[in-house]
């Protein structure tokens, strides 16, 4: 069925950047999780790489509004309302809790119900997102009913429903098999072309396959930012780990506790 | 292109696709893109041609069937089901809390039925705490599994808190009315006193912490010593009534004010 766009949709866009951070800060409890993160990042797939602990969750967390900064400066999509924002945002937290008795239809269109979707658009898109991840037969089955890597794609449903400008995945392919993990890289390739979507992960590899560049993160700061390629180009023979990307990680690591 | 059709189609009509070009164009024949172009400009606005164009298809028929078919609005994404607008009002976490909530009254209920009369009434005591345990789980991350999404959506805060605030009072007022069998006037502003100081409170502490702060002081206040002297608390009498008002009103105030803490992630 045709649509109607409306005059926001066609606009252009006025911002270079869908997000840009500078000095960003950002407390996890007590402790600055994120310290001083300057971030200016645009359309297409960007990885958010580090160990544990350096602050990934935070940054995704004050990214997709729900942490207040604690200084710095964040403007998404060039500053617009909060609630504007919101509804041009796709998040899937680290932790996806839903709701069991739902069935996937029901969850993903709740989702879309709470972005503030226009009522006539929510089962059009919600089938279109459903599709998306390949969930089209389990469509109308419980939440309780699917494995965990069919929740996690209903997660990612819910996620891109409202068609996002910026798209924020918490690692999302803890729990998948390689397989799912491959299917997912293909979707993340898919949305480079039109989105900002940032993916925090711990897996070096996943950032080799699907991401166009790297944000390095350690110890709440960004230690290297940059294309995948420069990222394996930084490591020697001489750093630790298996691929190229792998000795690249840890000597970037290795040089920014040296600092 | 004038072999094909005359592309002068402006005002005469006079030039027409010939029949082997119609075949031609109807098998899929490898034709040059602007005859394709001009037989299809041609066929938009001469039905004759269509029609001989119809006869000279039957090759194709199979092929239109499939596009027709791929035309066919898809099958209806599921309709509507009831008891979606309920899961705006109330969340499936709240679902729980507001069973226990309804058994424990009913319990105190039965309990009053039992105990004869001079003895303080229990769904009078528990009247005011009914509603905090509905209320912590409609906004507190450790009780909705999906509080950390939800806090993130454009309709997240004070209003979303409210909605299901009021899911929880449609279910716990009506309840109350039942159970305590007096006048609303006794039980009803303290239940909403107790209601707002969940949020007001929650604002600060998160809202679970504050449930559990104000169940269990009033509990330990109130309901134990009530029960110990076997005598009706003072601060459930009619004369108290302006304490509560202002509890009340202070409640919504604080709410107010700190609206913006319910659009984040709880503490």
């Amino acid at each position: 069925m045709p649509r109607m766009v409306s005059a926001a949709e066609i606009a252009p866009t006025t911002y270079p950047h869908q997000i840009h951070a500078q000095g960003l800060r950002v407390r996890a409890g007590r402790r600055m999780a994120v310290d001083g993160v300057d971030l200016s990042l645009t359309t297409g797939v960007h990885g958010l790489l580090g160990p544990n602990g350096a602050g990934k969750t935070t940054l995704i967390r004050a990214l997709a509004t729900v942490l207040r900064p604690a200084g710095g400066e964040l403007d998404l999509l060039g500053g617009a309302d909060p609630r504007a924002v919101r509804r041009r945002l796709g998040y899937l937290p680290q932790e996806f809790g839903h709701y069991r008795r739902f069935t996937v239809r029901e969850f993903v269109e709740y989702m879309a119900w709470l972005k503030e979707m226009p009522k006539a658009d929510l089962p059009g898109a919600v089938q279109r997102a459903i599709e998306r991840v390949g969930l089209t037969d389990r469509a109308d089955d419980k939440l309780k009913t699917l494995s965990g890597g069919m929740v996690r794609r209903a997660g990612i449903a819910q996620a891109i429903v409202n068609d996002p400008a910026i798209l924020l995945l918490d690692e999302p392919t803890a729990g998948l098999d390689p397989t799912q993990r491959m299917d997912f890289r293909r979707l993340l390739r898919e949305f480079a072309g039109d989105t900002c979507v940032v993916v925090s992960t711990h897996l070096v590899e996943d950032v080799a396959a699907a991401c166009t560049d790297v944000v390095l993160l350690d110890a709440g700061k960004v230690v290297f930012q940059g294309a995948s390629a420069e990222l394996a180009a930084a490591g020697t023979d001489a750093d630790a780990g298996d691929s190229p990307m792998e000795r690249g990680y840890s000597a970037l690591l290795a040089r920014g506790a040296g600092r | 292109m004038s072999r094909a059709c005359g592309a002068n189609h402006g005002a005469q009509m006079t030039w027409h696709a010939s029949t082997e070009l119609l075949r031609g164009y109807a098998d899929g024949d490898d034709l040059a893109a602007d005859v394709v172009w001009a037989v299809e400009v041609h066929l938009e606005s001469c039905a004759d041609c269509r029609a001989r164009l119809a006869a000279q298809a039957v090759s194709v028929t199979p092929l239109l069937d499939q596009v027709w078919a791929g035309l066919e609005p898809s099958p209806e994404p599921a309709p509507v089901r009831r008891g979606r607008w309920l899961a705006t009002w109330a969340t499936p976490a709240m679902g729980p809390w507001l069973g226990m909530t309804v058994l424990i009254t009913l319990l105190a209920l039965v309990a009053d039925r039992l105990i004869p009369q001079p003895f303080p009434s229990l769904a009078l005591l528990l009247a005011p705490i009914a509603p905090v345990a509905g209320v912590a789980a409609a906004w507190a991350r450790g009780l909705d599994p999906a509080h950390e999404l939800v806090a993130a959506t454009p309709r997240a805060g004070l209003y979303l808190v409210l909605r299901r605030t009021v899911a929880v009072l449609a279910v716990v007022i009506p309840l109350l009315a039942v159970a305590t069998w007096t006048s609303p006037l006794r039980w009803l502003l303290p239940c909403l006193a107790f209601t707002v100081a969940t949020l007001a409170l929650g604002a600060f502490t998160g809202v679970r912490r504050a449930a559990a702060v104000l169940v269990g002081g009033w509990a330990a206040l109130v309901i134990g010593p009530s029960l110990v002297t076997a005598r009706p608390p003072a601060v459930l009498e009619p004369a108290a009534l302006g304490v509560w008002a202002a509890v009340l009103v202070a409640g919504a105030a604080v709410v107010r004010l700190r609206a913006a803490v319910f659009t984040r992630l709880e503490l």
